[in-house]
Parts: structure tokens; C-alpha cells; sequence
């Protein structure tokens, strides 16, 4: 009596599931269509007109994250200068991550400043002659020195498109343009040893599986010299520092440019780096 | 068990209705956004499943297929799991040229017909040489003496095919392929409008388009073009997506449209957008007895379509008499 009581209600079950699920797959496209009409009808498009939460964010339903997820990892493993994929696999795979480090920034006051003030860092919005007049030392000139140094810019990160959360969306945004800051905090550079460094520190504090990931995997392609340093002395320092440091997110570093890089350091309780051969730090270290 | 059962069910409407509010709440913050209306008299017409004016439509195609140039060929493959390849065969295969006949490859980009076209007739002129030889196995002097003097005329018969887009990028694709594998001669390559084709009046034996003709904004002006370029007793040859009449294969095609192609597109190809575009576009496409009408209203006599992939694609086929 009870088994065919349950035999009935799990083909209920499975039917009203079925069902669902193909509401939810004709729903996801019929309704991003009548969005769009009641939006463009008759009118010109323009950069400001989008569909979505945040600008460039775009709907995918809990299968396509996946696949997505396991897409990118795969073409990300396969050709590591894929930055696209790395990011597309950060943002599928981060959502628990993301909401950990937003209650994190929630809980400290200038981490809840820096959520509403939401600022954005751009060689538009960065005063660089400025920055170039600041003392040697200042957080403002040592960060300037590392973009120049390693030739990156700043305006080269990917924009989030797949966190389903526009306050989410931001964190993410933040955090990718704060790993430039924090190669210049760490002291690391941009080449292999010094990303695997950096993604080990931001592993350790962000917990996002991307960066964990990338911890594991970029250790693979280091020499055995490197890899060595890595081991005993960068590795450790790494962790340690980014289990113990304040939340990364959580500063305002636009408005802390003049500040003394070694104070800024010891206010986020990271270590000065430990002195190791790291390729472009000892070509730095010549031409001053 | 049942309690676990509840909580799946429960948790798959609250997906439903979170996929609901999320493109309402996206949609009702655009009207504060959104841009002033034109003046009255502005026709609209899709861009997949967005409505968009009709001078805007072609900028945004253009776009699209500027953006894709590169990984097109690579993308097909992994879209269609290769099969395009056999899409693509059937229609030369239906289309059974000879040699001396000349094709307009309309929409033809990356020019995958254009090549299958020559090699079709090619091995067809191998074919028709070897046969001739058989044929004459002993031959006396005055026969090798005409045979010399065929080989001249033979040159005129050399097929010509055209391929003409209105995209530059795909049309570079296509020539940087065609100098790959060494098919330079019998070829052009041309740049123009399907609705306007830059060529004069009965010209060409064949006119194809593949998986174009849902990308033209007036799709019944590139038929009047088609039928003005044929000359009569010429073929018009389409290839374009369909409509499944399988309701079952239906589901698992529109499935694997939505979810698997524009994740595709983003992985391989980097451009979400542009992948969401091709396959809305698809299902805005009249189907195949809609088609059929459409190509009888142009002018074309005979007008048939054959179905492949359980409707997946449909092969139109009209002649201008």
C-alpha cells in the first residue's frame, strides 16, 4: 500500500519536474524577448540601453553555468593566455566565494564605503601625472612603477558577465582590479613565479575556486629552481599572509595613494616579501 | 524520500520563477534607460528575438559576422558536431553540376560551396576524360588529331564560381583558405548586397545561398535579385535552418540550441552574443512550406525542398523558366 502510495508520488514528482524544466527553458526565451520589445520598440539602440542587471550582464540558466564552467576550465588549461576563460570560469564557479567576500567588505567600514561608492579603477579615472610626482616609496609611484615596469595597464581586465547578483558582480569587478594593486603590495612581478605567488595569497583569502585552481595548476609549468622557491620560502609566505591579512577588498585605495607603501603593508598585516630570485625584481633592482 | 522529492520540485519553481523575475526586474529598468522614439513610419523588423528598425538590422548583422570571421569554420564544426560538412555535400549532390556551368555563391564568406562546387565538377570533368579515353583505347591518328584540338575548346568549358558576401572579414577568410589549399583559379570573390547584387541580368547558371538568406533583412528582394541574375533554365539553390516536425527531436533541438551553442560560442569563440543571435534567428525563420510560398512568389517554377536532419535544415530548389 505505502510502495504504491510512493511509486505515485515520484511520478508525480518527476512529471511536475519535467514540466518545470521545460518552462523554465521556454520561459528563459520567451521572456528575454518581451523584455526586449517593450524596450526597443521603434527606437535607435544605444550603449545605455541593456538587458540585464549591470551593463554586459548576461542571463544563463543553471545548465548553461555549468557547461560553461567546465568549458572554460578546459580551455583555460589548454591555452593559459586565454585571460577571457579564466575569467568566465571565475565568475561561474565563484557565487559562494563572492558572497563570503561581500559580507566580509559589509562587516568593515571602509570596505561598506567602498561598496556604496563602487569605485572603479581605469587609466580614466586615475590621475597619472600625479601619481608620477609622489615621493619614492608612496603607494601611488611604487604602483605606477609596476605598470610600467611589466607594461600592463589597468584597463585590461574582462567586465563580469555571468554573476547572476549586481552587488556580487561588483566584488568580482573589484577583485580583478585589485590583483594589480596587490602584485604591487606583495612586491611580486608579472611573470610566471610572481602570479603563482600572487593567486596562492589571493587563494588563501578569497577562497574563490578559480584562484585555487590556478594555485594548484600554475606551479606545473615552473622550472624546478622555481618551483623550489616557491616550496620553501615564497609558498609559506604567501599563505600565511593572506589567512592572517585584512580583507584586500575591503580598502579604499583610491583615496590612499600618498601613503607610504610599508605602512600601508603593515596596517594589512602582510609581511614585506622574502628576498628571492624573481627575474624582473633583480633587473629592477639594477637599473635603480 | 518523498521529503527530498518536495524540496527538488520546490527548488526547480523557485528556479522558474527566479529566471521570471530577473528578466522582468532587467526589463522594467530599462524603460527609465531607454532612448526616445523615432519618428512614425520607422518599419521594424527581428534581430533574433529582439525588435529592432530595419535600417538598424543590417549594421547589427554586419557586426555579428565581423566579430565571428575568424572562428567560423571552427565553430560550425563544433556546433553541428561536423554534420554541416554533410549538409553542405547534399546540396552538391543535389545540385549535380557540369562542367562549364557558373555559380553564384551568395552569403558564400568563408566560400565552403564555392569549393565543394569545384571540386564536384572537377572530379566530374575527370570522370567524363576518363570515359572518353576508355572509349578509345585504340585510337587511329585522325581521333588523337580532334582530341588535340578538343583540349583548346575544353579551356572555355572551365566552370567559374563567384562568391559574393556582404561582409569583408568572411570574404577575407575565405580567400586566405582558398590560397591555403591552392584553389585560386575559377574563383572570384565579390562584395555585395543580396538585395542588390552587382551583377547584370541572366548571368549565371546557379545561384546558392547557404544559411544566409535568414540573415537578409528583405528576404523577398534577394529572391527578385536571385531570379534577375538567373538566366532562364537556371537554378536557385537554398540551404538555411528549418523546422523540426519531429516533436520529440524538436525538444532536444531547441535544448541543445539555448543551452549548449552560445556556451559554445563563449568558450571557443569568446562572443556570447553573437551566438545567441544565430540561433534566435533560426527560430524567426519561415518554415519550409512558408519558404516554398515565398520562392513560388518570386517567380520560380518547380519549386521543391528536401528535408535533412529530420527538418534541422531544409534544401529549397526552384528554377527560372
Amino acid at each position: 500500500m505505502t510502495t504504491i502510495c510512493a511509486c505515485a508520488l515520484t511520478s508525480k514528482m518527476w512529471l511536475y519536474v519535467g514540466k518545470a524544466l521545460g518552462r523554465l527553458n521556454r520561459r528563459h526565451c520567451g521572456l528575454i524577448s518581451k523584455g526586449c520589445l517593450r524596450q526597443l520598440h521603434n527606437n535607435e539602440l544605444t550603449d545605455s540601453c541593456y538587458d540585464g542587471m549591470y551593463p554586459g550582464h548576461i542571463h544563463t540558466t543553471p545548465i548553461q553555468k555549468a557547461l560553461l564552467a567546465v568549458g572554460s576550465g578546459v580551455a583555460a588549461l589548454q591555452n593559459p593566455y586565454r585571460h577571457d576563460m579564466v575569467a568566465v570560469l571565475g565568475e561561474t564557479t565563484g557565487h559562494l566565494a563572492l558572497m563570503n567576500l561581500r559580507d566580509r567588505m559589509r562587516n568593515d567600514p571602509e570596505g561598506y564605503t567602498v561598496l556604496t561608492e563602487r569605485p572603479r579603477i581605469r587609466l580614466s579615472t586615475l590621475d597619472l601625472n600625479r601619481m608620477a610626482s609622489l615621493p619614492d616609496g608612496s603607494f601611488g609611484r611604487e604602483y605606477l612603477r609596476f605598470l610600467e615596469d611589466n607594461h600592463v595597464t589597468p584597463d585590461s581586465r574582462a567586465d563580469v558577465k555571468f554573476v547572476d547578483h549586481e552587488e556580487l558582480a561588483y566584488v568580482m569587478q573589484r577583485y580583478r582590479e585589485v590583483h594589480d594593486l596587490l602584485h604591487t603590495l606583495l612586491g611580486m612581478p608579472t611573470n610566471m613565479l610572481g602570479e603563482v605567488a600572487v593567486k596562492w595569497f589571493e587563494a588563501a583569502q578569497t577562497g574563490l575556486p578559480m584562484c585555487a585552481l590556478g594555485a594548484v595548476l600554475g606551479p606545473l609549468r615552473l622550472s624546478s629552481s622555481r618551483l623550489q622557491s616557491l616550496f620553501t620560502s615564497l609558498g609559506p609566505w604567501a599563505l600565511q599572509n593572506g589567512r592572517r591579512s585584512r580583507c584586500i577588498l575591503s580598502i579604499f585605495y583610491e583615496r590612499r595613494w600618498e601613503q607610504n607603501l610599508e605602512d600601508l603593508r603593515q596596517e594589512l598585516n602582510i609581511e614585506p616579501p622574502p628576498p628571492v630570485i624573481l627575474g624582473e625584481t633583480n633587473k629592477r633592482t639594477v637599473k635603480e | 524520500m518523498a521529503a527530498s522529492m518536495r524540496l527538488l520540485v520546490r527548488r526547480a519553481i523557485r528556479l522558474t520563477h527566479r529566471n521570471i523575475n530577473v528578466t522582468t526586474a532587467g526589463a522594467s529598468g530599462q524603460t527609465g534607460c531607454c532612448c526616445f522614439s523615432d519618428a512614425a513610419g520607422d518599419r521594424s523588423t527581428h534581430f533574433g528575438f529582439e525588435t529592432v528598425p530595419e535600417t538598424e538590422k543590417a549594421k547589427r548583422v554586419y557586426k555579428v559576422f565581423e566579430n565571428v570571421a575568424q572562428k567560423y569554420d571552427v565553430m560550425n564544426d563544433a556546433m553541428s558536431l561536423g554534420v554541416h560538412r554533410l549538409w553542405k555535400d547534399m546540396l552538391l549532390h543535389v545540385m549535380h553540376p557540369q562542367p562549364g556551368v557558373r555559380l553564384l555563391d551568395v552569403a558564400g564568406g568563408t566560400g565552403d560551396i564555392a569549393f565543394r562546387f569545384l571540386e564536384y565538377v572537377r572530379s566530374q570533368q575527370e570522370r567524363q576524360r576518363r570515359r572518353a579515353t576508355r572509349s578509345m583505347q585504340t585510337p587511329s591518328w585522325q581521333d588523337i588529331s580532334d582530341n588535340y584540338s578538343n583540349e583548346n575548346g575544353e579551356e572555355s568549358k572551365e566552370s567559374r564560381a563567384v562568391v559574393c558576401d556582404i561582409n569583408k572579414e568572411m570574404l577575407k577568410v575565405g580567400k586566405q583558405k582558398a590560397d591555403s589549399m591552392g584553389m585560386g583559379t575559377g574563383l572570384s570573390w565579390v562584395v555585395g548586397d543580396a538585395e542588390e547584387l552587382p551583377f547584370d541580368d541572366n548571368q549565371f547558371d546557379i545561384y546558392s545561398i547557404a544559411f544566409g538568406i535568414r540573415n537578409v533583412t528583405h528576404i523577398e528582394q534577394a529572391l527578385q535579385e536571385a531570379l534577375r541574375v538567373l538566366k532562364p533554365g537556371g537554378r536557385f539553390m537554398c540551404l538555411e535552418f528549418s523546422k523540426v516536425t519531429n516533436p520529440v527531436l524538436a525538444r532536444l533541438y531547441d535544448a541543445y540550441s539555448f543551452q549548449m551553442i552560445p556556451v559554445l560560442g563563449e568558450v571557443i569563440a569568446g562572443d556570447w552574443k553573437s551566438y545567441q543571435y544565430l540561433v534566435e534567428s533560426i527560430r524567426k525563420f519561415p518554415d519550409q512550406e512558408e519558404f516554398k510560398g515565398m520562392i513560388e512568389d518570386a517567380g520560380f517554377y518547380c519549386v521543391q525542398y528536401y528535408n535533412l536532419t529530420g527538418g534541422v535544415v531544409a534544401l529549397h530548389s526552384g528554377f527560372k523558366l
